[in-house]
């Protein structure tokens, strides 16, 4: 287990590396940062003294091991719009994607896996097909669009619920959320449900197929045969082998939901990472860009980290090859 | 004293293809504590007899037809709540693959003591107990911590093993074995069979051995039912049915048996292949393989039994003359 | 007398017809997503107004609701946006490009990402868990961020937001056919091949190929609604297509401002083409799932 363990760090570690070279090289090669950044009527020397201050006149591979140091030390560059440390400036805005992305997930469990779970055990029905078909839709639909409709059906025609914006925080049990308040559940409710949607649909999809796959094995049977009532064949049995991969992809689309937010935080105007990322982007306030990228680059490591451990966890086939039977 | 009695059972799936008749009128008997061997080969409708008296049979099946009378009670007529309060408890059923069959995340004593648990009231002490004792039962050693190990932590013989001991948890008055022995080794199979045995006359279980091999049930059935194409062809005493079969198809099996050959002579095989079910020709359905068939046997051949309950359902069994 | 079955004899295209057909959802899918791309394939034949013809627009006809009159004299079904385009023209030449930008980088993806699983599948030994390492690596990332990255690094424009969406959708393709490739490689009938000497490519493309075709299409399928999907939201947020390009997420990225006003048609009708056009490529690609799959017990 250990050096599984340890396999997977080095792996996580090289491929931070690799993203780091990536983004590095992109950002400062193929774009050019002089035009981008410097006044085009400052003066000869404001502008070698940016360059100066930024660092640009150094050979590209000075730049590259300065730029690693900083990502090491978190010091990735002021932002150029704010003028505040790129990193503080994320990490300021991190609780809020957070929460929005939490409380999809949350959605996407309690809605999804009921839905999934009934339209794998009665597949002919009705409302089964309804369900399957809603799911189509639901991973169909671009976020964006759906986002949109919401607001002008909810916020301007029907006004039950605010358009953009993050509600109210409270402190609770240490930690501070809009979830705690009326009025920051008003606000979070649509982002949260725009930003689940695609989940809820892919773990409904994830649950039927694995009921409909998991039905047909002997060990159904056999429980059966036995003499078990339904419910617990279903509830214990089933659920069992089908939740480890559910929860597997769950882990894994924590950070699809992080990196998504992207879209549903623009349209509703929700202040997290995602939407000082697009802002940036359009800003080109490049520091931010590449602090943003190395942060998710390195959330996505150790999600997926912790998801191969959870999985050699849960499935005992797994833990228990590793020590020896 | 009776304890199964299946008249006329009739069991069809109904396909995209067709309809398949996989049990077309089955009639057998079973007295307590009785060993009854349905042999036959793979599509016979063998297993499907056994799924169809625990009414397991999934869709696009249905028992189509017939009486499944357990204990003076209709099974076939027997609602949902009825039969899972006898499954597990009255009717015991293992499979052929212990690794498909026990569920590979649960631990032996969650999947043992389940099985208690459904049928009595009992607390959980008492259930590990009796599972514990279960497994002694069966012959595994170190009972204690193979409740606490994975199936797939055990061998082959030894999963099995505990598919019994959960069969006759409860004291069942009926087992049914469905290939039991065909996914384990042949010294591992010997002891299976044994362990089976044992169980069932100390209790007085009723005990019906499915299986394709003929050798397994002649030392442990008491009676032997052939199966061909989802009807019993033949059937009788174990000792009958060896040394003096009737059926074409039966004379085949046991033919084709490597150990009845002398040495240097060509092993005997059943021409033809396994037949569709979803084609199956008019009247006798093992006509087109059999050596000898004629005319008469595109109708319906007769089930003709007898003075020693020696049942053969054919125009021409061995034994008699084959007239046209 | 027993009674006789028939037993249909089928070509395999027929009874994959046949089974597809089962789902009438699915066959209107596919109707719908056929007339769609007829529509967009004839817009310039069929629709009153080029809208990228700056002679032919007229910012007067601006804003103007659906079913009015624009000056030239036809009726704007669909109203107009702030320019004063007609929105039915608008969205069927948006539907030609956001067709083409999702069929070509699905294409591309699908190639390249093909060849690159049978070389590794092919190759084994190391260059194989190289080339699936990268795999692994790039499918923990959701494409959508892949997307961003590369676009951040690129800029804007048709031809980067195409690599950015091969780059981030290659690697599904490859993945599934180095999978269906091992298994496949295994089989006998491969050893047979071997056995006669056939040439390498020709055991890869007459017979490994044709083998992975089944999940290639199911993918292709989904993964090019995905496509179109993907750059509508990045046209949208506005770091995808250009003006000058205007694929439907452009057009709904143009009408966002003016929804608070109640102007709700100018995001409204684009949107409602570009989801008709992806649930319809998805229905399909259900379906296909379902049909090609062995597992599923028929």
């Amino acid at each position: 287990m250990t050096v599984f363990i340890i396999r997977r760090l080095l792996q996580a570690v090289i491929v931070v590396f690799i993203m780091s070279l990536i983004v590095f090289f992109g950002v400062n090669v193929i774009g050019d940062p002089v035009d981008m950044l410097i006044n085009p009527e400052a003066d000869q020397a404001e502008i070698e003294r940016t360059i100066k201050a930024l660092g640009l006149d150094k050979p590209i591979h000075e730049q590259y091991l300065f730029f690693l140091k900083g990502v090491a030390t978190g010091d990735f560059g002021k932002s150029f719009i704010f003028g505040e440390p790129a990193l503080k400036l994320i990490l300021h805005h991190m609780p809020a994607t957070i929460e929005l992305a939490l409380v999809s997930l949350i959605m996407a469990i309690v809605l999804g896996i009921p839905l999934g779970l009934y339209a794998g055990l009665f597949p002919d029905q009705r409302v089964s097909r309804g369900i399957m078909a809603a799911s189509i839709l639901g991973f169909s639909l671009p976020t964006f669009w759906v986002g949109l409709m919401m607001i002008m059906l909810f916020a301007v025609y029907l006004g039950w619920l605010p358009s953009t914006g993050r509600g109210d925080t409270a402190v609770f049990l240490g930690i501070e959320s809009s979830l705690w308040t009326r009025d920051g559940l008003s606000h979070l409710f649509m982002p949260a449900l725009n930003l689940a949607l695609t989940n809820i649909s892919l773990v409904i999809r994830l649950t039927r197929a694995g009921v409909r796959e998991a039905m047909h094995q002997d060990y159904i049977k056999f429980a059966r045969a036995k003499g078990l009532k339904p419910r617990r064949v279903i509830g214990v049995h089933l659920m069992k082998n089908i939740l480890i991969p559910i929860i597997t992809v769950l882990g894994l689309e924590f950070g699809s939901l992080m990196a998504f937010s992207v879209v549903t935080e623009t349209i509703f105007a929700w202040p997290g990472m995602g939407k000082l990322l697009i802002d940036s982007l359009l800003q080109l306030d490049r520091p931010v860009v590449v602090a943003y990228l190395m942060i998710i680059v390195l959330f996505f490591v150790v999600i997926n980290l912790v998801v191969d451990i959870l999985y050699s966890v849960l499935d005992p086939r797994v833990r228990l090859k590793d020590q020896g039977t | 004293m009776t304890v199964l009695s299946v008249e006329g059972l009739k069991t069809h799936f109904f396909t995209r293809a067709g309809v398949v008749r996989a049990v077309d009128g089955v009639d057998f008997a079973l007295e307590r504590g009785g060993i009854m061997g349905l042999v036959g080969e793979s599509g016979s409708g063998k297993s499907v007899t056994g799924f169809s008296i625990l009414g397991l049979v999934d869709p696009p099946g249905r028992v189509a037809g017939g009486k499944i009378v357990f204990h003076g009670e209709d099974l076939a007529q027997a609602s949902e709540a009825r039969m899972q309060a006898l499954r597990g408890a009255r009717i015991a059923m293992i499979f052929q693959d212990p690794m498909m069959t026990l569920n590979p995340v649960l631990r032996i004593d969650t999947q043992m003591m389940e099985a208690i648990q459904a049928h009595e009231a009992v607390s959980r002490t008492e259930a590990w107990t009796r599972a514990r004792d279960g497994l002694a039962q069966v012959g595994i050693p170190s009972a204690e911590q193979r409740l606490r190990a994975y199936p797939h932590q055990l061998s082959g013989g030894m999963r099995q093993r505990v598919a019994i001991a959960i069969a006759f948890l409860n004291n069942p008055d009926l087992l049914i074995a469905d290939e039991p022995t065909t996914a384990l080794d042949v010294t591992i199979q010997a002891q299976i069979v044994h362990v089976a045995q044992t169980l069932c006359r100390e209790r007085g279980t009723a005990l019906i051995w499915i299986t394709h091999d003929l050798a397994v049930v002649a030392g442990l059935a008491d009676r032997i039912a052939v199966m061909y194409a989802g009807r019993i062809v033949e059937a009788g005493a174990t000792d009958e049915i060896i040394d003096r079969p009737r059926h074409p198809y039966t004379v085949g099996l046991l033919g084709s048996v490597p150990s009845a050959n002398k040495r240097g002579e060509r092993l005997t095989q059943i021409p033809g292949m396994t037949p569709n079910m979803l084609a199956l020709p008019d009247g006798c359905a093992f006509r087109e393989r059999c050596p000898r068939a004629t005319e008469a046997c595109t109708n319906e051949p007769p089930d003709a039994a007898d003075a020693d309950a020696h049942a053969v359902r054919c125009f021409h069994p061995h034994g008699t003359e084959v007239t046209a | 007398m027993t009674d006789t079955v028939t037993i249909r004899v089928e070509t395999p295209f027929q009874r994959f017809w046949s089974e597809f057909r089962e789902s009438k959802i699915a066959l209107v899918a596919l109707i719908v997503l056929a007339s769609i791309i007829v529509l967009a394939v004839l817009a310039p034949w069929i629709t009153p107004q080029n809208p990228y013809d700056l002679a032919q627009v007229d910012v007067l006809d601006g804003k103007m609701e659906p079913g009015s009159e624009a000056f030239a004299g036809y009726t704007m079904w669909l109203g107009s946006d702030g320019a004063g385009r007609d929105l039915y023209s608008a969205i069927l030449y948006g539907l030609r490009i956001s067709l083409t930008v999702g069929l070509a980088a699905g294409v591309l993806a699908l190639i390249i990402g093909t060849a690159i699983g049978l070389v590794a599948a092919y190759a084994g030994g190391r260059t194989e868990m190289l080339i699936m390492r990268a795999v692994d690596i790039q499918l923990s990332f959701p494409a959508v961020l892949i997307a961003l990255m590369l676009v951040a690094i690129l800029g804007r424009g048709i031809d980067k937001i195409i690599i950015a969406l091969v780059a981030a959708q290659w690697a599904y393709y490859a993945r599934t056919v180095r999978a269906t490739a091992l298994v496949e490689s295994a089989k006998e009938y491969v050893e047979a091949a071997r056995c006669l000497a056939l040439s390498h490519t020709r055991i890869v493309f007459r017979h490994v190929l044709p083998n992975c075709l089944a999940p290639l299409i199911v993918i292709g399928t989904v993964q090019t609604a995905s496509a179109i999907a993907l750059e509508s939201t990045l046209s949208f947020l506005g770091v995808g297509l250009r003006q000058t390009e205007p694929s439907l997420g452009v057009l709904i990225s143009n009408g966002f401002e003016y929804m608070m006003s109640g102007r709700y048609w100018i995001s409204f009708f684009p949107g409602v083409a570009l989801l008709v056009t992806i649930v319809s490529i998805n229905l399909v690609g259900d379906q296909l799932r379902d049909v090609l799959n062995p597992r599923l017990k028929r």
